[in-house]
């Protein structure tokens, strides 16, 4: 004779759930703050001002689209 | 069709952004340039589906990533890039210890899944929130912010950044508790 009951579902979603606050706050503010500053200025690093390519580009937004190159 | 002098103009405004983001994403300027290139055509092509007094920025982000994404799938089978060495041809900050940090920087970024890396781009440095990232990735915004985390827990690993080092009184604590004078 089987007790055993399906009302146990033996998913452990909720603890998951309530856990993620504390994995996700394993990195203290200052490390999360040193790590965004580097970020930026890698970013930085790569902000250019755009070629002069896709300038030219971007002129062809005052021609009819489809017309092909015109002079 | 003739788009007004407002949407070339922040079209041109992202730019910048967009090649950095896809800098980021690729590691290769030239390769960036091109993905970049192949956006603006695309975002030309299908100006009458951009809405206006929307975000333009985020609109072009869209494209990029989604054609970062499907070439980056494509090239997976054909090149081996699981090195993570990204941008031999970057130009170089102006300082050397800048440069360095740069350097560091750069590499542990390349180390990142991508869908890590573009979820800590989009928020950490290209200016968006966690709901335009997601609307950006097409993902859910729970899921953006899990893969932040786990990019930034990722990278003070690979930076060796640890945890409040600087500030923590440990070594001396212990030094005066085990009675060593430090010299």
């Amino acid at each position: 004779m089987r007790d055993r009951k399906p009302t146990a579902p033996a998913q452990p979603a909720d603890q998951t759930t309530t856990k993620r606050g504390k994995t996700s706050a394993s990195l203290g503010p200052e490390i999360q703050a040193k790590i965004g500053k580097q970020l930026r200025a890698y970013y930085a690093g790569l902000i250019e001002p755009p070629p002069e390519r896709f300038v030219e580009l971007l002129r062809k937004l005052d021609k009819p689209v489809g017309e092909g190159p015109s002079e | 069709m003739k788009a007004d002098l407002g949407v070339r103009e922040s079209m041109l405004a992202a730019v910048p952004g967009l090649r950095a983001f896809a800098m980021s994403l690729c590691g290769k300027m030239d390769r960036a340039d091109d993905l970049v290139q192949e956006t603006l055509l695309r975002a030309l092509t299908n100006i009458d589906s951009f809405e206006p007094g929307t975000n333009m920025s985020a609109w072009l982000f869209t494209i990029l990533r989604n054609l970062f994404r499907s070439e980056y799938r494509k090239r997976r089978r054909e090149v081996e890039d699981a090195d993570g060495r990204l941008a031999e041809s970057l130009k170089s900050p102006p300082d050397q210890q800048s440069h360095m940090e740069f350097e560091e920087f750069r590499v542990a970024l390349a180390q990142l899944p991508p869908d890590q890396r573009e979820a800590l781009v989009l928020v950490g440095a290209s200016g968006f929130s966690y709901e335009e990232a997601a609307q950006i990735c097409g993902s859910a915004v729970g899921t953006i912010k899990s893969r932040v985390n786990r990019a930034r827990t990722r990278l003070a690993e690979l930076l060796a950044i640890e945890g409040a080092s600087d500030l923590s009184p440990d070594s001396t604590t212990q030094a005066v508790l085990s009675g060593n004078d430090p010299a």
